[in-house]
């Protein structure tokens, strides 16, 4: 149990998935031009990837004893799309204020490297169940801690700074990302995730 | 005579919108999750560009060949299947004969399906063109990656470890920059690579920030 927690805290701040192992990176550039839209997305990526984690884990498992494990790919690629639509479908027909919140962001989560690169993690480290659903929900919190942090950032820099002609837009983003990433790279040796 | 005309065929402006005008990764920044996290070494970087060109290609072939027996709802599901198909064929190529590099890429091999690259060509030009132009587009998407993937790697290599291709090019008593060896620095030399390329080109992006 102790080693499930410090992976949760490892996964989000010194082991960040965004920051750290750099995945993820369409949408975040994508979607942070504001806070309420980074704040969305950050939580639908949450949501969905804790909830593959934990589904593709006994899948996996399957797989294995079946020594079929080669198709994880496949087989994962298909889970998460599959589980994107029917949570879409789901809180469309229960919850339709949260459909309204992020409803729009769903679909565009399936192509999300950080929903893959988690179950792909899981199955190079080895996790157990405890600890493959603590570094979802970890690496999903530290996804959004990104988002939100660079959508802060961006939101200010429009009206505030001068930046040079040919760095605007994405390039301004990315040295925006590496001085966030130095930042995350002061936690390192905070907890070990392996 | 026939250089000009050239520049007036198809084949030319699908080849010069991959490789330069409408670059992936450096104007319309797709696939920017493994360009950074596998380019501190050169060799990974060219063995990423080959595999993603080959996956390129070798999906939009398939999406081409088959694009008028796709329903139109079902497009997205239909190219992660083909993608991961040649993912896994990738994957298993390299753990077969190149098992150091299969080792170094890691799970990186197998996030080439969330490569917005392969399923943008996929979903813009494969799904509405014959085979032979999409072979075209594959090939110099891929290559246009590809020479980027070299040139971020080639700089990250030389301060991060003092070498090129693991040949020492750097005095030794160079002091290794660890920076470049994690992700801050992977971001910052693309960073700069755009601001350098879109200041050459004069192609600058409308939005402020």
């Amino acid at each position: 149990m102790g080693n499930a927690i410090e992976i949760f805290i490892g996964s989000i701040l010194d082991h960040n998935i965004a920051l750290a192992y750099i995945l993820g990176m369409c949408p975040l550039l994508a979607i942070s031009t504001s806070i309420k839209n980074a704040k969305g997305m950050g939580l639908a990526v949450v949501f969905v990837v804790t909830l593959t984690g934990m589904i593709n884990y006994p899948i996996y498992l399957l797989l294995q004893r079946t020594g079929t494990e080669w198709l994880n790919l496949l087989v994962f690629i298909i889970t998460i799309a599959a589980t994107v639509q029917f949570l879409e479908m789901f809180i469309d027909k229960f919850f339709p204020t949260l459909y309204n919140a992020f409803g729009i962001f769903l679909p565009l989560i399936t192509v999300n490297c950080v929903v893959l690169g988690v179950s792909l993690f899981f199955v190079t480290r080895t996790y157990t169940f405890v600890e493959t659903a603590s570094f979802s929900l970890g690496s999903g919190i530290g996804w959004m801690l990104a988002i939100i942090l660079l959508a802060g950032i961006r939101e200010k820099m429009v009206t505030k700074s001068d930046i040079p002609k040919g760095l605007m837009g994405k390039g301004m983003a990315f040295i925006v990302l590496g001085i966030l990433a130095l930042a995350i790279v002061g936690f390192t040796g905070l907890a070990s995730i392996n | 005579m026939n250089l000009i005309r050239m520049k007036y065929t198809r084949w030319f402006n699908i080849s010069r919108d991959g490789i330069s005008r409408n670059n992936p990764i450096m104007i319309a920044v797709l696939g920017i999750c493994s360009a950074l996290a596998i380019t501190n070494r050169v060799e990974n970087a060219i063995a990423m560009g080959l595999a993603v060109t080959f996956v390129i290609i070798a999906s939009s072939l398939i999406v081409s060949a088959i694009r008028n027996f796709i329903p139109t709802k079902l497009r997205m599901v239909t190219y992660m299947v083909i993608i991961a198909s040649f993912v896994i064929v990738v994957q298993l190529v390299l753990q077969g004969f190149f098992p150091d590099i299969a080792r170094q890429l890691g799970p990186y091999v197998g996030l080439i399906i969330t490569n917005c690259i392969v399923m943008g060509r996929n979903e813009a030009f494969a799904v509405k063109n014959p085979l032979k132009y999409t072979f075209v587009d594959g090939l110099t998407n891929g290559l246009g990656y590809m020479w980027v993937l070299v040139v971020i790697s080639a700089v990250r290599e030389v301060l991060a470890f003092g070498t090129l291709l693991n040949y020492r090019v750097m005095p030794e008593t160079w002091e290794n920059w660890i920076v470049m060896t994690i992700a801050p620095g992977g971001f910052f030399v693309l960073g700069l690579l755009i601001w350098i390329m879109r200041s050459a080109t004069k192609n600058y992006e409308e939005m402020a920030i």
